[in-house]
């Protein structure tokens, strides 16, 4: 008996030792030298492997952060400031304040809901009935309604309208730019937040001449050029069909919006009451219309 | 005029449908349900009903208040397991509430909590059966004797893989008695007959296709028959083996189970070999005198591996 | 291997093709063929003639487009197509129908072609050919086989599997002779000993009046093929008619076969003999909802709306969806008010009822699809990967080679759009292919 119980020991004794042995030298053998300070740098990162610094997630960002040495050409949108001056911090180096963003959709929800023009019936996906045809609003550049950015967004941020188009809650969003790679039509864009989150944005991406676009929806940019005519700050160009305000020249003055005949231009963020009434008597008829980011159906309800 | 449908191709449909196949499933059971009865009387009805029922009411309270969906308990799925719980279980009286405790591990355990059908990894029914046979051994394996009865206190007695197990199979079962069901056993699987008619259905609408049946059986006869040339006292002979106990319903109803076997012709074939290697070792080397469903368990956690083993031969190849 | 069988439908499969008057205005788009946009060669106040070249062919990738009608150029602009996306088109007023002088109009069959084969693939350029059977390839690539490359055989598909679609059937019936003749002179241009007509079983007329008619010819051999969808797909009859099989991301011609739909061999014939360019198709009005079946000749840019009102009057109440081509791979059009283009085969109209999906279910893991892909692909395995954008692995499982056809939604029980998921996939994994390069 007391045989048996040494023999066990014994066995299981050097057993032991020697996959203890094996195990030492598989871990020399197999060391994998790291930076600490990735680490570190991990560490202070909002953690959301959103993609939007185009790293294939956190840690990846962290370590070509530590390889350079700086954070030139390396943002991490959804930790901002506050994270670019931790970062900056532990590697010992200077960092620029970027300005804040926030994604912006631009397009008009007045062709989507009850006014669709078919009915599409495959799958829900913006990239695959982007390849199948215009969509539902009959818009070949409006959007899909599919909701691939709704998708592609880690932080819950972008949500579906009721119109179909989706809303982007700016408190939410960290400008990582997930929704703008995911859609297909190329909607959605990264702008400044503005001063007080004022902003205006030309909210339309319809690049077909003036008499088409407005068959296609009733909001669309026509391209007439009035706004960039109107604007004090050479912000607005006028290009393939479309008119586009230059958020960086931009001063908010919301000239352009009084003046834009199909509405296509937004601005947000302001006092609702501050809107005097426009002077052509049809948009007095409409003064709800006047744009805060959320009353989207009061808008399309004018239109009807 | 409506609004016109967009989509890609194709804009036709088989009308085939999840529903369909349940319910038609369903349908290829109803066979050995009559059998059960005829055999087992009221008790086997009874118990079928409340495991039914059970199975039903739990995916519907599962869904509606725990998952918060639309429940989808017309697609006749929990239907099915609760049916082919029944079938797993002895006819007997106590049985009647023991089965709510098996639908409820069945459906609850079984499927739900992966995320209902087509999302769990073990044929429910085979879980629920399982669970009961560990946790109440006794009223597990109290088999009725098969009669033309009307009572609810059957007598009971052995089955033919138990007795077996025991010493020898009793000199009155003949190979007859065990193709139409003239023996002891869980209700749904004593009638080979009963439960070809149904299988054959099942073929004809393409709902099961002949591998793994086949792989299974025709496995389990091989090796019995191999360990019966050798010593002919101890093993059971082939025919006798493949005709008793749950082999006939595990391999037709149990093991065809789409979401749990693979779905590659040459995967199902492994499948069905393996399901029919390990009854038989069960059978003649474990604990219990019946080894079908820990067989099939067994081999469910295979398949996903068999999934990616196994793949269809493609064309440009 | 794999395949379904889809209700024939071939409801106008006896209606002779008749002949649809031309409208007052035709819209001609400029890519109506499989790559690039035809270059508009005429202006606005340009007197034009039936058959007079409208849009050349720039790039290599690219067809010529004539004009259907005679009269003026109205302008020269973007049309939206049956997808409602804008296309290059040429706007031309109907005025009389004048002919080119060089086009040969009367009915007389005309058997011998003396052109050489070099000469009968410039020409078919010249007459802006392109593949029928539905990806409008351009006729004089396919034609011009490649160096180093050999053309065995010369496959014709007459399978017309598609549910519904009867035009090639009607051409078989009506225009067997000029066919032949069409599919002699691809032989010739190929210099192939032999050219198989593949014709599904299930049209014995079609059959017997294609072996009486190519008895005339040499070398036209009528092969009848087993009743399956998609046996007219170009991999699965090659497969069928030779035996062989056209590897991952090889082309037919890499085993030796070229390809042509039926339709092509008849507007080859028209082209090659007749001087005509292809300016008209052949195409079937069908439905079960509709009060009549037919089967037209149509001037190209005819809209679909011309053709609905000329044939049926206007769409039933009960109208779902207005199909371009067959329900297995026929595309859904949204915009009626577009032209039709070289390569349709048909309006389909099918009924709200039949139009509407079911809504989607869980996979319930019965490899159907896998069962069923005449590729021997696993369908509900690239669904899984490219929900969870695992491109790299549906690449390396093969989805390039899926041909679309469709039998996997076909059969799915639980609904789910497996074909619009592969698609998608397929579009990711070139894009990724793409930005790798």
């Amino acid at each position: 008996m007391t045989q048996q119980i040494l023999i066990a020991v014994l066995i299981l004794g050097a057993l032991g030792i020697f996959f203890a042995v094996v195990l030492y030298i598989v871990a020399q053998k197999f060391k994998v030298v790291e930076d600490p300070l990735i680490d570190e740098v991990a560490e202070v990162l909002p953690g959301a492997n959103c993609g939007g610094c185009g790293k294939a997630g956190c840690r990846a960002f962290a370590e070509a952060c530590v390889a350079q040495h700086s954070l030139d050409g390396l943002r991490c949108a959804p930790g901002g400031d506050a994270v670019a001056a931790k970062i900056a911090a532990l590697l010992g180096c200077v960092v620029e304040q970027g300005e804040p963003m926030v994604a912006v959709v631009r397009c008009n929800p007045a062709n989507c809901g009850d006014k669709r023009k078919s009915n599409y019936d495959g799958l829900r996906s913006c990239a695959f009935e982007n390849t199948v045809y215009t969509g539902e609003s009959g818009c070949p550049f409006g959007c899909l309604g599919c909701g691939d950015c709704v998708a592609a967004c880690q932080f819950n941020a972008i949500k579906m309208g009721e119109n179909g188009v989706p809303v982007v809650d700016a408190d939410k969003c960290t400008a990582c730019g997930a929704c703008a790679k995911a859609c297909p039509r190329k909607i959605i864009e990264l702008r400044n937040k503005g001063k007080k989150d004022r902003r205006v944005y030309v909210s339309c991406v319809n690049r077909e001449k003036g008499a088409v676009a407005m068959k296609s929806c009733a909001n669309a940019c026509i391209a007439c050029g009035k706004c960039a005519k109107v604007c004090p700050m050479e912000a607005i160009t006028v290009e393939g069909n479309v008119s586009y305000i230059d958020y960086k020249k931009c001063i908010a003055c919301r000239k352009c919006v009084t003046e834009c005949p199909t509405k296509a231009i937004h601005d947000v963020g302001f006092p609702a009451p501050a809107v005097k009434p426009a002077p052509k008597p049809e948009a007095q008829a409409a003064p709800a219309a006047e744009k805060v980011e959320i009353p989207v159906a009061e808008k399309v309800e004018v239109k009807s | 005029m409506n609004l016109l449908n967009i989509s890609g191709s194709p804009h036709v449909h088989s009308d085939e449908s999840t529903k369909k196949i349940m319910w038609r499933v369903n349908l290829a059971l109803v066979p050995a349900l009559i059998v059960a009865t005829v055999f087992f009387g009221v008790n086997a009805l009874l118990v079928s009903l409340i495991s039914v029922v059970s199975c039903v009411l739990f995916q519907w309270l599962i869904e509606k208040y725990i998952l918060k969906q639309k429940p989808t308990i017309w697609d006749g799925s929990a239907v099915v397991t609760g049916l082919l719980l029944a079938f797993n279980v002895p006819a007997t009286a106590q049985m009647l509430w023991i089965v709510v405790i098996g639908a409820l591990v069945a459906i609850g355990i079984g499927k739900m909590s992966f995320g209902g059908l087509g999302k769990n990894p073990f044929n429910p029914a085979i879980v629920g059966r399982i669970f009961l046979l560990i946790s109440f051994p006794v009223q597990m394996t109290t088999w009725p004797v098969p009669g033309f009865t009307m009572s609810f206190d059957a007598a009971t007695g052995a089955t033919p893989l138990g007795a077996f197990k025991e010493g020898a199979l009793p000199a009155d079962v003949t190979l007859w008695d065990a193709f139409l069901g003239h023996i002891g056993g869980s209700m749904g699987e004593i009638s080979a007959i009963a439960i070809l008619i149904g299988a054959i259905y099942l073929l004809c609408r393409k709902i099961i296709t002949w591998h793994i049946p086949v792989a299974f059986i025709g496995t389990a006869f091989v090796f019995s028959a191999i360990l019966w040339l050798i010593n002919p006292e101890t093993y059971m002979d082939p025919v006798m083996t493949i005709f008793t106990g749950g082999i006939m319903l595990g391999a037709c109803f149990m093991a065809t189970d789409m979401v749990t076997s693979p779905m590659a012709k040459s995967g199902q074939l492994i499948f069905g070999f393996g399901c029919g290697l390990l009854t038989i070792i069960i059978r003649n080397w474990g604990a219990y005198p019946e080894g079908v469903s820990f067989a099939i368990l067994i081999m469910n956690s295979v398949t996903p591996l068999l999934n990616c083993w196994c793949k269809p031969k493609r064309f440009a190849e | 291997m794999g395949g379904v069988h889809p209700e024939e439908n071939k409801i106008s499969n006896d209606a002779a093709i008749e002949v649809m008057p031309v409208g007052k205005q035709m819209v001609v788009l400029m890519n109506q063929h499989l790559g690039a946009p035809a270059t508009p060669v005429v202006q606005k106040g340009d007197k034009v003639k039936v058959g007079q070249l409208i849009g050349e062919a720039q790039t290599f990738m690219c067809a010529n487009v004539h004009s259907p009608v005679s009269g003026t150029v109205l302008k020269v602009d973007t049309c939206k197509d049956a997808f409602g996306l804008a296309k290059p088109a040429v706007y031309i007023n109907v005025e009389g129908d004048e002919w080119m002088e060089s086009i040969d109009r009367t009915p007389d069959i005309k058997r011998e072609c003396t052109l050489e084969p070099k000469e009968i693939v410039a020409k078919l350029k010249e007459m802006g050919i392109v593949g029928l059977g539905g990806a409008t390839f351009p006729a004089h690539i396919k034609y011009s086989i490649p160096e180093g490359k050999k053309a065995e055989y010369l496959i014709i598909n007459a399978a017309e599997c598609e549910p519904y679609l009867t035009s090639d059937y009607r051409v078989m019936m009506e225009h067997a002779e000029e066919v032949c003749i069409g599919v002699s002179i691809l032989r010739k241009a190929l210099g192939v000993p032999n050219a198989y007509i593949g014709i599904e079983s299930n049209k014995p007329l079609a059959i017997a009046k294609m072996q009486e008619t190519a008895r005339q010819f040499e070398g036209i051999i009528i092969e009848p093929l087993k009743v399956k969808y998609p046996q007219g797909a170009e991999k699965q009859l090659i497969n069928a008619v030779t035996g062989r099989r056209v590897g991952s991301g090889k082309l037919p011609i890499d085993s030796g076969c070229v390809v042509s739909n039926l339709g092509t061999a008849f507007a080859v014939y028209e082209a090659i003999q007749k001087n005509k360019p292809l300016i008209e198709n052949i195409l079937t009005v069908t439905g079960k909802e509709l009060p009549s079946q037919h089967n037209y000749i149509v001037r190209i840019g005819t809209t679909y709306n011309e053709i609905i009102a000329h044939s049926i009057g206007q769409l039933p109440e009960t109208t779902g969806k207005v199909i371009s081509g067959g329900t297995m791979m026929g595309k859904a059009v949204v915009n009626l008010d577009a032209p039709t283009v070289k390569g349709n085969s048909s309006v389909l109209v099918i009924g709200e009822k039949e139009a509407r999906r079911n809504p989607e279910t869980n996979c319930i893991r019965c490899g159907k699809c896998a069962s069923v892909c005449p590729m021997g692909l696993e369908p509900y395995m690239f669904s899984l990967l490219v929900k969870n954008n695992r491109i790299e692995e549906a690449k390396a499982h093969n989805i390039l080679d899926c041909i679309e056809c469709g039998c996997c939604f076909f059969s799915c029980p639980a609904n789910k759009p497996l074909t619009d998921e592969i698609r998608l996939g397929k579009n990711k994994v070139r894009a990724m292919m793409a930005a790798k390069k």
